[in-house]
């Protein structure tokens, strides 16, 4: 394997960018997790499906779009995605969920048409749907790369606001912070991680790469700190064990690696249960 | 009387088509312990949320330390403890030092790193509400009235001059209640912090307390407490819209 990452392009890029959205999507996940937004992130993922199945139609059927990477319009999804789900919590005030659902079937839906117009599903679509080894390029690497120079200036510029609104956004609010900017400036880098984490985690499954190690992480951590790490270490372990055994096996990434990190979330539960019982005996 | 704080000058508020504050006069002075009673509904969290800068009036006018509460920028000044039973998620997972020190927020300005000597302020902060020894404890793993000093603490951190507190004894063990009030009257008269709390529950309202305001909609009594001990029953009664009973505080601890 090692050897076969030295001598192949495609999988150096797989790799890359695997361990690159291993870092940022359970890293940013964290925030996303502790402000009860993980359905948001599943909706955003289907906006994008809608982008990228948009932009495969255009490209067989406009000449001048054949090459056009397929990640800019699924990008351009969902930012506008997550900008809509922002004014549609407003709109309905008191029924801020049903933002989720509207934008999930908008995107779900504008997908079915472009993919059926496309003439039915391609092995390209399919790599979108669950991640590919074999399918990044370099091209969408330093895409990803881009994103996740942009997740980390934006979290360290805003940490501190951003762990003030998460945990008690009213306080947020009263001490004067620009909760609204800073509320929807997270969206945006959140649409950014989504688009760029479907390469290999693929677009069903790019929101468990932002909650379950981060699900994971919150059983066993004492303190907010502890917790990001624990979420990246995991994140990283699920990517890695999840790309390799793709590899050999030839299976979808975007499934093993959600399964491994299953694997750790249960793991984590059990030994916390462990831990407690043995607290109780010692 | 030291020199007044909050101002709000006929301050109304109207939601849609109800009326939830009529013409509101009131002066919170530097070294004040207010406590603003009235039943449910009668306006008190609109009232705080306006004195905030949260909601804007429908007329009248706020001043905080002399200014308009919108051209009011030493946020600082003023520590906010919410309502916390709706404010915040118990399985969070931060210790409380964390917590406390996430009130520094502000003070320290955007695209800044929290000071260097910011676990010597939160050691502070948790001693005068006496919770040092619990500095690494996880925040969802103490009880209510735990978890409502570490938010005082929270809001101490910045070094306020006015203390705000949002129905602060509710999810209080009622043993407790009483060493809670015990700990702002010693922040008031020690430390020298101004506070202004709201609660619905007239028993609350303890010895500690120097002035209280009856809020339903309109302020029916504003003065010092004693002055309030005085109202006999049916002026109470009159203006809570139901019987209420008085308790000293000072004579009996509820068991």
């Amino acid at each position: 394997m090692i050897d076969s990452i030295f001598h192949y392009e495609f999988l150096q890029n797989a790799f890359a960018s695997g361990l690159i959205i291993g870092f940022i999507a359970p890293l940013l996940g964290v925030f996303i997790v502790v402000r009860r937004l993980s359905l948001i992130a599943d909706a955003l993922s289907h906006v994008t499906l809608a982008g990228i199945a948009g932009s495969l139609y255009l490209s067989q059927s406009v000449g001048a779009l054949a090459l056009l990477n397929p990640l800019y319009l699924g990008i351009v999804a969902s930012v506008t995605g997550s900008l809509f789900i922002e004014r549609l919590r407003r709109l309905y005030k008191h029924y801020e969920e049903l933002a989720i659902p509207i934008i999930m079937s908008a995107g779900l839906g504008f997908g079915a048409i472009f993919i059926s117009l496309a003439e039915g599903f391609s092995s390209d679509l399919f790599s979108y749907l669950f991640g590919s080894v074999s399918a990044v390029s370099r091209q969408d690497l330093w895409i990803i790369i881009g994103i996740a120079l942009i997740v980390i200036v934006f979290l360290s510029l805003f940490f501190k606001e951003l762990f003030v609104l998460s945990f008690d956004e009213e306080y947020a609010k009263a001490s004067g912070l620009p909760a609204k900017w800073i509320h929807v400036l997270f969206m945006i880098v959140t649409a950014l991680v989504i688009a760029g984490s479907m390469r290999i985690v693929g677009i069903l499954l790019v929101s468990s790469l932002m909650t379950l190690p981060v699900a994971a992480a919150m059983r066993i951590s004492k303190s907010f700190k502890q917790a990001i790490l624990l979420s990246v270490i995991f994140g990283e372990l699920s990517v890695i064990v999840g790309l390799v055994s793709a590899f050999y096996l030839d299976l979808a990434p975007g499934g093993t690696i959600v399964v491994t990190s299953i694997i750790i979330l249960l793991l984590t539960i059990f030994s916390k249960k462990i831990g407690s019982k043995g607290a109780v005996s010692g | 009387m030291g020199s007044p704080l909050i101002n709000l000058h006929n301050i109304s508020y109207q939601y849609e088509q109800t009326k939830a504050l009529i013409d509101i006069n009131l002066t919170i002075a530097e070294g004040d312990f207010l406590a603003i009673i009235g039943p449910n509904g009668s306006g008190k969290s609109t009232l705080l949320k306006i004195i905030l800068g949260l909601l804007k009036p429908t007329s009248g006018e706020v001043l905080l330390f002399g200014k308009p509460v919108n051209q009011f920028k030493e946020k600082e000044r003023i520590g906010y403890v919410s309502q916390k039973s709706n404010s915040f998620n118990t399985g969070f997972p931060a210790t409380v030092t964390e917590v406390v020190r996430s009130g520094l927020v502000k003070k320290t300005g955007l695209f800044h790193r929290y000071p260097a000597n910011v676990n010597k302020q939160v050691r502070q902060a948790l001693k005068s509400v006496g919770m040092d020894e619990y500095s690494m404890k996880n925040i969802g793993d103490l009880s209510g009235g735990q978890q409502q000093r570490v938010f005082i603490a929270r809001a101490l951190i910045s070094n306020p001059n006015v203390l705000i507190l949002d129905e602060p004894t509710v999810g209080v063990d009622s043993k407790n209640v009483k060493s809670f009030y015990n700990m702002l009257s010693h922040l008031n008269r020690e430390h020298n912090i101004t506070i202004v709390l709201v609660t619905h529950d007239v028993d609350a309202v303890s010895k500690s307390i120097s002035h209280v305001a009856c809020l339903n909609q309109r302020i029916h009594f504003h003065g010092f407490k004693n002055e309030m001990d005085q109202m006999s029953d049916e002026q109470l009664e009159a203006w809570y819209g139901h019987a209420v009973r008085k308790v000293d505080h000072q004579s009996e601890v509820k068991s």
